[in-house]
């Protein structure tokens, strides 16, 4: 759709141009994680002292540290010690050498899903040396974000120029030693995202990983941080609904959100990494950990996402309503199909007066697919006036799949106000009927009712995000219905 | 009528069964382009299996005989290739499809057929003029647009989508499975007029009813009346009246002799 216009697929185009050609050799470390591959990653990164100290208490807690092992997935145990913590980006010739090279499924997914040519190609890894003359389009889209005082640019490079910021803000809502796999993460990451929007300042525009240059090959322990200062409103954009190619099996990112005082961050992620075949092998195991801090007073976090892809989805997007009258959202569809794992859900914990929190889960399941949602609401002391809203709805296709619904909530406060409804519900064979009846086929039919079923989190996403976000479902739910 | 109107349906000795009760026992009956019939019969007569099972709808089984649908086998036909073909069902109870966005469905509704036609599918615009005009002419609410798919209609509501649908898909043969029922006289109105504006020389319609209200409203060329599962009694529209005045009884008695 719209974000395929010739200027997206230029500006991502762009990045071959620049390519990887960096000052760093293309050496990998030997598999294994020791105080001295961590020395040895901050070294790679030019880091200031506090970053080294900061990953190697990471470290020091992620040793004492076990996987959890409460989430309703199963897989077998990950050796730590076979992953490689540290290699330079990976030469544009490892790939296919062609289109001809690539897998035709994953061709076919990407004609259905309608990206263009030469987009398949970067998606699928294919070495191409494209060259688009949209150079203009980049420097204007990074004109305007500068002149608006935003900061958006890779961390690493963050690191290097608002060490400052990332000093004061890096952490404090995912500590270092706040769970195994975001204590990993903050031990050895490499890159990811950096946001700052300044006191007042409305982001002029959606910012996308789409859009940042050198946003691919972040690899599987992705950090960002996005803080929007006083008054500040942002939208940010994660993901891509084309499954992409990746060696990674396990990825471990780490998402934190600072929202001051009147400050509002929408964070939209489409999720789509390869999900195994039928019979689960191969897949991403995607453990990660978001959260978002609504420090300031009436300061406001939305989170929305939609999960498609992965084999093992372990996510909850949360929100610490620390600030009087703070908000926050969660809008999520989650799909497992296939033999696809799914345990997500969020957490919102009210602290300040008069937070208010909304909770949408929408969960399908199909072909042998598990989903879970699981949420905390926690209503502390202090949080007088407190509301929460929660709807999750769970819809099943097919006699092997499950979902699975663990809402936890506390209230430690008389006046907080919680509501959970949830329900379960399949397609019905007279809903089915009733659409073949007008000439739909039984497929169509389906996709139009689960994507009926999802609306609610739909409308939440930015416009283009949700027509491909659309397709993306009716892609991953063929053969859901026999 | 006339007898030269082509063959639109030709049902010959049908006997279909759902779970293990025998529903139709033997039923015939012959469509012809350019006409109205109505079915009627008491609960239970077997009237909405007989629309079911044209409609192609899962759960009946067909034991015998056949149903002939402008030449060719209908019951062979799968229900959404029926639908496009042009046979519609105007439901009895419709389904609701929470989230949907009704014109949505009828967009995608009007664009198979059209696809099956090897026409152009029509663009938003398009389709939005063409929706808009029949609303108009049908006297209806364009809110009813943009809500989902029958979720919350009254039941009036429902069944005024049913012929909205109707009126749009432009089908060749029309079952409307007692469309009439539960509506206020307002609403039968609408009803009866979405039906008379369709009754064109190429078409046939088939109203199933349990009452005869609304052949006030749309003159049948045909009725039929059907009990234990076969048709007791044919005739034209006074026989309608006839069952309004002495009910269903002395035709169960008669079936024999019918």
């Amino acid at each position: 759709m719209s974000a395929k216009q010739p200027e997206l697929e230029s500006l991502v185009a762009r990045k071959y141009r620049h390519g990887f050609v960096t000052d760093i050799a293309s050496d990998t470390v030997a598999p294994g994680l020791d105080e001295d591959v961590i020395r040895l990653i901050s070294a790679k990164k030019g880091e200031p002292a506090f970053m080294l100290d900061w990953r190697l208490k990471a470290y020091r807690r992620w040793l004492k540290m076990t996987p959890p092992t409460w989430a309703h997935v199963h897989y077998p145990p990950i050796d730590f010690r076979s992953i490689s913590y540290y290699s330079a980006p990976k030469q544009r010739g490892d790939g296919p050498k062609s289109l001809a090279d690539v897998d035709p499924k994953l061709l076919e997914t990407y004609d259905k899903l309608g990206i263009p040519l030469h987009e398949r190609a970067r998606l699928a890894g294919v070495a191409v040396d494209a060259v688009f003359d949209s150079v203009s389009v980049a420097t204007t889209f990074k004109e305007r974000l500068t002149e608006a005082g935003v900061i958006f640019c890779p961390f690493s490079e963050a690191v290097q120029k608002h060490p400052a910021l990332i000093e004061r803000y890096l952490g404090t809502v995912v500590p270092v030693g706040d769970n195994f796999y975001a204590a990993l993460n903050s031990a050895v990451f490499t890159d990811g995202s950096f946001v700052y929007v300044p006191k007042g300042v409305r982001c002029p525009m959606e910012l996308s990983t789409y859009f940042r240059i050198n946003a691919a090959n972040t690899g599987q322990f992705e950090r960002t941080l996005i803080i929007a200062d006083d008054g500040a409103h942002v939208s940010y954009l994660e993901g891509c609904t084309a499954p992409q190619r990746d060696e990674n099996q396990l990825h471990a990112a780490v998402v934190e959100l600072v929202a001051l005082d009147g400050a509002e961050i929408k964070y939209s992620t489409v999720q789509n990494w390869y999900p195994g075949d039928e019979n689960g092998i191969g897949g991403i195991y995607n453990f990660v950990t978001k959260r978002g801090d609504c420090r300031g007073q009436n300061s406001k976090i939305s989170w929305t996402q939609v999960e498609t892809g992965s084999a093992i989805t372990w996510k909850y997007p949360s929100c610490i309503l620390r600030g009087d009258g703070s908000v926050g959202e969660f809008y999520s569809v989650a799909l497992a199909n296939h033999r696809q794992q799914a345990d997500t859900g969020t957490k919102m914990i009210h602290m300040g007066r008069n937070t208010s929190s909304t909770i949408i889960s929408k969960g399908i399941s199909a072909g042998h697919g598990q989903n879970a949602y699981r949420g905390l609401v926690k209503v502390l002391p202090g949080a007088d006036g407190a509301r929460n809203h929660t709807q999750c709805d769970s819809l099943l296709m097919g006699p092997d799949c499950g979902a699975h619904t663990f809402p936890y909530i506390e209230v430690k406060n008389p006046t907080a106000v919680v509501e959970h409804e949830a329900t379960t519900s399949r397609i019905s064979d007279d809903q089915l009927f009733y659409c073949l009846q007008r000439g739909i086929s039984a497929e169509d039919a389906v996709n139009m009712i689960v994507n009926g079923f999802c609306r609610q989190v739909f409308r939440e996403l930015p416009m283009e995000f949700a027509v491909e976000a659309q397709n993306l479902l009716a892609v991953s739910l063929e053969g859901a219905v026999g | 009528m006339s007898d030269d109107g082509r063959m639109i349906l030709d049902v010959r000795d049908l006997r279909v069964r759902a779970g293990e009760r025998l529903i139709l026992d033997g039923l015939s009956l012959c469509v012809r382009a350019g006409e109205v019939h109505a079915i009627m019969g008491p609960n239970g007569s077997g009237k909405s299996t007989l629309t079911g099972v044209l409609a192609g709808r899962p759960g009946l089984e067909v034991i015998s005989g056949s149903a002939t649908y402008l030449g060719r086998d209908l019951l062979a036909m799968p229900p959404e290739e029926r639908a496009r073909e042009g046979l519609f069902l105007a439901f009895q109870y419709p389904v609701e499809i929470p989230g949907v966005n009704n014109v949505y469905l009828l967009k995608a509704a009007l664009n198979a057929k059209r696809r099956h036609q090897g026409l152009p599918e029509l663009d938003a615009f398009e389709f939005l003029g063409l929706v808009k005009a029949k609303l108009a002419a049908m006297r209806m609410d364009e809110s009813l647009l943009n809500r989902g798919v029958n979720e919350g209609f009254s039941g009036g509501e429902k069944k005024r989508n049913e012929i909205l649908q109707m009126s749009m898909l432009e089908p060749t043969l029309a079952l409307l499975d007692e469309t009439d029922s539960g509506l206020d006289i307002d609403a039968l109105k609408v009803v009866a007029d979405g039906v008379n504006a369709l009754r064109s020389p190429e078409r046939a319609l088939v109203l199933v009813t349990h009452y005869q209200r609304l052949l006030d409203h749309v003159i049948p060329d045909q009725v039929h009346v059907l009990a234990r599962g076969r048709i007791v009694r044919s005739g034209g529209r006074e026989l309608a009246l006839e069952l309004e005045r002495r009910g269903y009884d002395w035709l169960r008695e008669g079936t024999a002799a019918a």
